[in-house]
C-alpha cells in the first residue's frame, strides 16, 4: 500500500520544543493506541481499557490530552528530549524534523530479515526562534497554544478519515502490528526518527538517525 | 435497510450509537468543569467500558441526557446537542459553543457493525476528547469559579446555532459510517466574545477573550439556583438538583433487564465536581456481547474488576478482520445482578480497589462515588492534577474534606480565643484583684500549664510553678480598701506627734548620717 504522509509545521521558541513536540506526538498517540489485547481460546480477544489524561503545558497555553501511560510518557520524552539536545547542539538556526512513523512487520524467510513497512508518517518541522523580551514571549505562549490547537484539528482530520489501518491480527501476528512492550497500553508498532537542518537548509548534510524504538528490525 | 442488516446486529448498532451519544455527552460535559480529567488505563480486559476509553460516567449528566433522549437516538433531522454557555455572576450570559451529533441518510452497508463502527466510534470519542480541550471555551472553562460559571443543556432536534453570535467557526470533529447513516459530530463555537456587561477589568481575561468582561463580585451564595433547563458544569448540593434523585438505574432497567455493578474501578477523579448522593448502578456494558439476558449494566465508573466475565470479541481467524459468529457469552454473565433496590446504596465514597470482585455480594456497595460539588467560589487552590493511580481512600478523604472547607469557609470562623488568659487579665486589676484573680483561677482550672521553651524536670521550682505562683503576687498593704479609708485621716492626726518624736531623736538620726558619710 502506499505510506500516508502527513506533515505539520510549527514555529516554537527554544523553551517551547519539549512540550509542542509531546502535544503533537501524544495527540497522535492517542488516536494510534489501543487497550492491551487479551486472546483466549476460539481465537477471540479482548481489549483492556484505556484512560486518558490532560496535561497543561508550563510554556505554552495549552492544554493536551495523552493516554495514560507513564512508559509510553518516557518514552516519548525521552525521543523529545534527544531531539531538543540535537538541536540546540546544531548551532544553527534551529530547524529540525521528528518523525513518528507507524509501520508493520512482515516476516521473511531467512536469510533476510524482517521488513519494516511503514504505512503511516507523520513528520513535525519545527523551526526554533528566539526572542528578544518577556512581552514577546507572552505573545508567542498565546500564539504557539493557538497553532497548536489548529494542528490538533489538523492531526484529527487525517485520522478520522479512515484510510489504511493494519488489520486486527490473530495471536501470532499480533507483534507485528503493534508494540505489545508496554503493559497498559498498545500501540501500533511504531518508531521515532529526527533530522536536523544545517543552516544551508538542506536536511541530509547533518542528519542524525536515531532509533528509538527497540522492536525496529534492522 | 434493516433487510441487510441482521436484527442483531441492529440491536447492536443501536445500542453502540446510544451509548456513543451518552459518552459523547460526558466527554464535553466533563471537559467544561474547569479541572483536569485524568482515567486509569486498566490492561486487563473487563469488558466494562465502552469504546475500550476509561471515561467516567457522572450520573446526573447520564440523567440529563437520557431524558433529553427520551429513549430514542440522533436520527436523520434529530441531533443531539449539547451547548455550553457562561454565566456570569450578574446574570448575563452568552452561548459559547455548541456540539452536535447528526446522522444523514448517506449509508455504508458495507462495514462491519461490531466491529469496524465500534473501532471508530471509539476513535471518534479520542478524537473529541482531543478537540475539547482545543477551542476557546477549554480555557474559558478552566478559568470559572468567582466571575462566571459555565453550564451546559442538552437538546433534540434542530441544531440551534444562532445563539452564538456572528462569524462563528465550526470544526468537524469526525464521521462515521454505519449502515443505517453517517454519524457526525461536530462543534459550532462563538468566536466574538464581545460581552453584555458594562464593567471591564480583570487582567485575567486580557489574554483570553480581549473584550470580555468581568465581574469581581465575590459572591458567596449560589446565584445560579434558577437556571432552568441549563446545568452547571459544576454545581453545588445534589438536593437542588431538580432531577431529585438520580433515577438513572431506574431508566436503564427500563431499557435493559438485567444489571449490575462493577466493582470500584482503578479510575477516580480529581474534579472538584463532586457530590454527595449515591452514584446509581447503571451504565451499560460496552462489549457487543450477547448475552442471552441482555446486556448487563454496569456501574457508573467502569473500570477493572476481577470476575467480571470475559467478553469476547469476534473470534479472528487468520489475519482477516472478518468478523464472525459472536460467541455468546458466558452463562455467569447473568448471574450478576444489581440489589434490587440500587439506589439505597447510600452515600458511597468512590473506592479505587482494584482487587474488587465482580462477584462478591451488592456490588452497587462496592462502588462508592462521592463527588463533593463545590460552589464557584473554589478558586484558592492551585488546580493540582490528582492523578488516579493508586487513589482510592486517600481521595475520598480529601473529597469530603475540601468540601467542608468550602462550605463552613474557615474565614468567617475564626477561632475561639482561649480561655485561659483570662486569669492573667484579673491579676492585672488593682481593685479586688486577689478576689478575682483568685477567682479567676478558679473558674479555670489550668491543668499541665505548661510554658514554652522550658523543661519541667530539672528544678523543682520550675518556669510554670513561678509562673503561676506570681501571676497572683499578694496585694500591697497599702492598696487594700480598709486601710485606705481612714488612713488619711489618722495621718494627718499623727502627724505632729511623729514629728515631736523626731525632734526629740534628732542626735541620733544626726549620728546615723554621719555613719553613712
Amino acid at each position: 500500500m502506499n505510506c500516508r504522509s502527513e506533515v505539520l509545521e510549527v514555529t516554537v521558541e527554544g523553551r517551547q520544543v519539549d512540550e509542542a513536540m509531546l502535544a503533537l506526538l501524544h495527540t497522535i498517540l492517542l488516536h494510534r493506541s489501543t487497550g492491551k489485547f487479551h486472546y483466549k481460546k476460539e481465537g477471540t480477544y479482548s481489549i483492556g481499557t484505556v484512560g486518558t489524561q490532560d496535561i497543561d503545558c508550563d510554556f505554552i497555553d495549552f492544554t493536551f490530552v495523552r493516554v495514560t501511560s507513564d512508559e509510553l510518557d518516557r518514552v516519548i520524552r525521552k525521543a523529545v528530549g534527544e531531539f531538543k539536545d540535537a538541536l540546540s547542539n546544531s548551532g544553527s538556526d534551529g530547524m529540525g524534523q521528528i518523525s513518528l512513523e507507524f509501520y508493520q512487520k512482515k516476516k521473511s524467510r531467512w536469510p533476510f530479515s524482517d521488513e519494516c513497512i511503514p504505512w503511516e508518517v507523520w513528520s513535525i518541522k519545527v523551526n526554533v526562534v528566539n526572542l528578544a523580551n518577556e512581552q514577546e514571549r507572552q505573545i508567542c505562549r498565546e500564539k504557539v497554544g493557538e497553532k497548536l490547537g489548529e494542528k490538533v484539528i489538523n492531526i484529527v482530520e487525517v485520522i478520522n478519515r479512515h484510510e489504511y489501518l493494519p488489520k486486527m491480527p490473530t495471536q501470532s501476528e499480533v507483534d507485528n502490528v503493534f508494540d505489545t512492550s508496554l503493559k497498559d497500553v498498545q500501540p501500533y508498532l511504531y518508531k521515532i526518527t529526527y533530522q536536523i537542518t544545517d543552516s544551508l537548509g538542506t536536511s541530509v548534510s547533518t542528519t542524525m538517525r536515531r532509533l528509538i524504538k527497540d522492536t525496529l528490525a534492522l | 435497510m434493516d433487510n441487510d442488516l441482521s436484527p442483531q446486529d441492529k440491536k447492536d448498532l443501536d445500542k453502540f450509537i446510544k451509548f456513543f451519544a451518552l459518552k459523547t455527552v460526558q466527554v464535553i460535559v466533563q471537559a467544561r468543569l474547569g479541572e483536569k480529567i485524568c482515567t486509569r488505563s486498566s490492561s486487563s480486559p473487563t469488558g466494562s467500558d465502552w469504546f475500550n476509553l476509561a471515561i467516567k460516567d457522572i450520573p446526573e449528566v447520564t440523567h440529563e441526557a437520557k431524558k433529553a433522549l427520551a429513549g430514542q437516538l440522533p436520527s436523520i433531522g434529530r441531533s443531539m446537542c449539547v451547548e455550553i454557555s457562561l454565566k456570569t455572576s450578574e446574570g448575563d450570559s452568552m452561548e459559547l459553543e455548541t456540539w452536535c451529533l447528526e446522522m444523514n441518510e448517506k449509508c455504508d452497508k458495507d462495514i462491519k457493525v461490531s466491529y469496524t463502527v465500534y473501532n471508530r466510534l471509539s476513535l471518534l470519542l479520542k478524537s473529541l476528547l482531543a478537540i475539547t480541550r482545543v477551542t476557546p471555551a477549554y480555557k474559558l472553562s478552566r478559568k470559572q469559579g468567582h466571575d462566571y460559571v459555565i453550564l451546559y443543556r442538552i437538546y433534540f432536534g434542530e441544531v440551534q446555532m444562532a445563539g452564538l453570535g456572528e462569524g462563528f467557526q465550526t470544526v468537524r470533529v469526525g464521521v462515521v459510517g454505519t449502515p443505517i447513516g453517517t454519524i457526525t459530530l461536530s462543534c459550532a463555537y462563538r468566536t466574538n466574545l464581545a460581552f453584555m456587561s458594562t464593567r471591564c477589568r480583570d487582567s485575567q481575561f486580557e489574554r483570553t477573550a480581549p473584550i470580555m468582561g468581568i465581574i469581581i463580585d465575590h459572591f458567596v451564595e449560589r446565584p445560579f439556583g434558577n437556571v432552568g433547563h441549563m446545568h452547571p458544569c459544576n454545581y453545588r448540593a445534589p438536593g437542588e438538583e431538580e432531577g431529585g434523585a438520580y433515577a438513572g438505574v431506574e431508566d436503564s432497567q427500563e431499557v435493559c433487564t438485567t444489571s449490575f455493578s462493577t466493582s470500584p474501578p482503578s479510575q477516580l477523579y480529581s474534579s472538584r465536581l463532586s457530590y454527595q448522593p449515591p452514584t446509581l448502578g447503571a451504565a451499560d456494558l460496552c462489549h457487543p456481547a450477547t448475552c442471552s439476558a441482555a446486556h448487563p449494566h454496569q456501574m457508573a465508573v467502569p473500570g477493572k474488576e476481577g470476575g467480571v466475565p470475559q467478553v469476547p470479541m469476534q473470534p479472528y481467524h487468520g489475519a482477516q478482520a472478518e468478523h464472525g459468529r459472536r460467541p455468546s457469552c458466558p452463562s455467569s454473565d447473568t448471574a450478576h445482578h444489581i440489589p434490587a433496590t440500587p439506589s439505597s446504596s447510600g452515600e458511597d465514597a468512590e473506592t479505587c480497589s482494584r482487587s474488587s470482585d465482580l462477584k462478591s455480594a451488592s456490588p452497587s456497595d462496592t462502588l462508592e462515588t462521592t463527588f463533593t460539588r463545590k460552589v464557584g467560589a473554589f478558586v484558592n487552590k492551585p488546580t493540582t492534577q490528582v492523578t488516579t493511580a493508586s487513589l482510592d481512600l486517600p481521595f475520598a478523604a480529601f473529597a469530603p474534606r475540601a468540601y467542608d472547607l468550602e462550605e463552613n469557609d474557615p474565614m468567617v470562623h475564626p477561632p475561639d480565643s482561649p480561655a485561659t488568659s483570662s486569669p492573667l487579665q484579673g491579676s492585672l486589676h488593682s481593685q479586688g484583684s486577689s478576689e478575682t484573680g483568685e477567682q479567676a483561677q478558679e473558674d479555670f482550672v489550668m491543668v499541665d500549664f505548661k510554658p514554652a521553651f522550658s523543661k519541667d524536670d530539672l528544678l523543682p521550682m520550675d518556669l510554670g510553678t513561678f509562673y503561676r505562683e506570681f501571676q497572683n503576687p499578694p496585694q500591697l498593704a497599702s492598696l487594700t480598701i480598709d486601710v485606705s479609708a481612714q488612713s488619711m485621716a489618722e495621718d494627718l492626726d499623727s502627724l505632729p506627734e511623729k514629728l515631736a518624736l523626731y525632734e526629740k531623736n534628732i542626735d541620733e538620726f544626726d549620728a546615723f548620717v554621719e555613719t553613712l558619710q
